[in-house]
């Protein structure tokens, strides 16, 4: 069966305390989870108190500050602190997000509550394994795929087909709408889950692309695609505003075309 | 620790890569019918169930031979009909869902795929057979 419960050695247990920042006048309280795969113990999650006149408004900031100022082995993936990049993905409050375009202030009740993407392996604190997730992107093969040979200049593609692809070329692959899906989380070695899906769809709108039937071939599977129910978790979380579950029903809708 | 202990799997790490992993055995190449039966099933539901409900609101009450001479109707009787086929072609694709979603070891996954098949069929069976037998005044 599905396993619906965490195996017993990442249960969480316990976690410490650390104390608030000297002369803080106004702190935030960040809940944060924790585990060393050096130290053979279960994942716990540590409270941390961030001066906020001293950092600034994001999460992301709140936990670059806990890592200057409070505890250098907090973990965690970041780069372009402007949403273009998608390392910082992390669950914020229940929702997967962005950590870096996410205000610490927009949390409304209490703590700040930072987790790892949910139902990845951990690698260490709010670091995932997306290995599988980066293999499932390489699987749609995501590039221009064409049999005529290539022209002199340039494929040519007019402004209508181009804009077809808005809304779909957008995707940073933060792994925030895998991640928040049931579906990927009880089939995620066989459901490509909402991010491939919504890229597959991008090279399958491609008006340039000539591998339109051979990439829905590839995904005309009861796994790969039809374990998708569009429950739209993917497009609640996605921090860039896309839609994966639009998207992948029009995938479907594609493949019910060419029977039709 | 090891690969197993810190990832809490009781496997030991697969040696294939990550893409042999996706690709595995390849695309069945099918889904889509069952997709579309399952939106064609639900849409005839949607249609038959108010026909159905008044049948079954007409039926309250009434007897045996009063209950035979309705469903002797023959647009009553295929309404029917339609409705029983409709509702458990439905079920049947829908509880295969979910057992794909929920059910991972492959044994029992097998095992559950036929018996909602022979579930299904039995069902329907004995409902067509009830029908026509009252539809025809037995």
């Amino acid at each position: 069966m599905a396993d619906f419960a965490l195996p017993k050695n990442s249960k969480i247990t316990g976690g410490k305390t650390w104390p608030k920042p000297a002369g803080a006048t106004e702190t935030r309280e960040f809940k944060i989870y924790r585990w060393n795969p050096d130290d053979g113990k279960n994942p716990s999650v540590d409270t941390y108190y961030v001066d906020v006149n001293d950092c600034g408004p994001m999460v992301l900031d709140g936990l670059i500050w806990i890592k200057n100022h409070i505890d250098p082995t907090l973990t965690f993936r970041r780069s372009c602190r402007e949403g273009v990049c998608g390392s910082c993905a992390m669950n914020i409050d229940g929702q997967n997000t962005l950590a870096c375009t996410k205000s610490m202030h927009d949390v409304k009740d209490g703590a700040v509550k930072v987790n790892p993407l949910p139902h990845q392996p951990v690698v260490k604190d709010l670091v995932p394994d997306l290995t599988n997730f980066y293999a499932q992107y390489a699987s749609i093969e995501p590039w221009l795929k064409t049999t005529t040979p290539t022209p002199q200049k340039e494929w040519k593609q007019s402004h209508e087909d181009r804009e077809k692809l808005d809304g779909l070329y957008e995707c940073i692959l933060c792994a925030c709408c895998s991640t928040s899906c049931p579906s990927y989380w009880w089939n995620s070695d066989r459901f490509l889950g909402p991010a491939a899906l919504l890229q597959a769809t991008r090279w399958v709108t491609d008006s340039r692309d000539e591998a339109t039937g051979e990439r829905l071939d590839n995904l005309e599977d009861p796994f790969r695609l039809y374990r998708c129910h569009t429950i739209m978790n993917c497009a609640k979380a996605c921090p860039k505003g896309l839609n994966p579950s639009e998207a992948i029903a029009e995938l479907k809708l594609k493949l019910v075309e060419r029977q039709m | 620790m090891t690969y197993s202990e810190s990832h809490g799997s009781p496997k030991p790490p697969s040696m294939r890569t990550p893409l042999g992993r996706v690709r595995n055995l390849g695309a069945a190449h099918s889904g889509t019918t069952d997709f579309w039966r399952q939106r064609i099933t639900g849409v005839a539901m949607t249609l038959l169930i108010v026909p159905v409900l008044v049948v079954i609101l007409t039926l309250v009450g009434r007897n045996h031979a009063g209950a035979a001479q309705i469903l002797g109707s023959l647009p009553i009787a295929i309404i029917l009909l339609l409705f029983i086929i409709a509702s458990i072609w439905h079920m049947k694709i829908g509880m295969q869902v979910v057992i794909e979603d929920y059910v991972h070891s492959e044994k029992l996954k097998l095992a559950s795929i036929m018996a909602n098949n022979f579930f299904c069929v039995a069902v329907a069976l004995a409902s067509i057979y009830a029908l026509l037998k009252l539809s025809s005044g037995v």
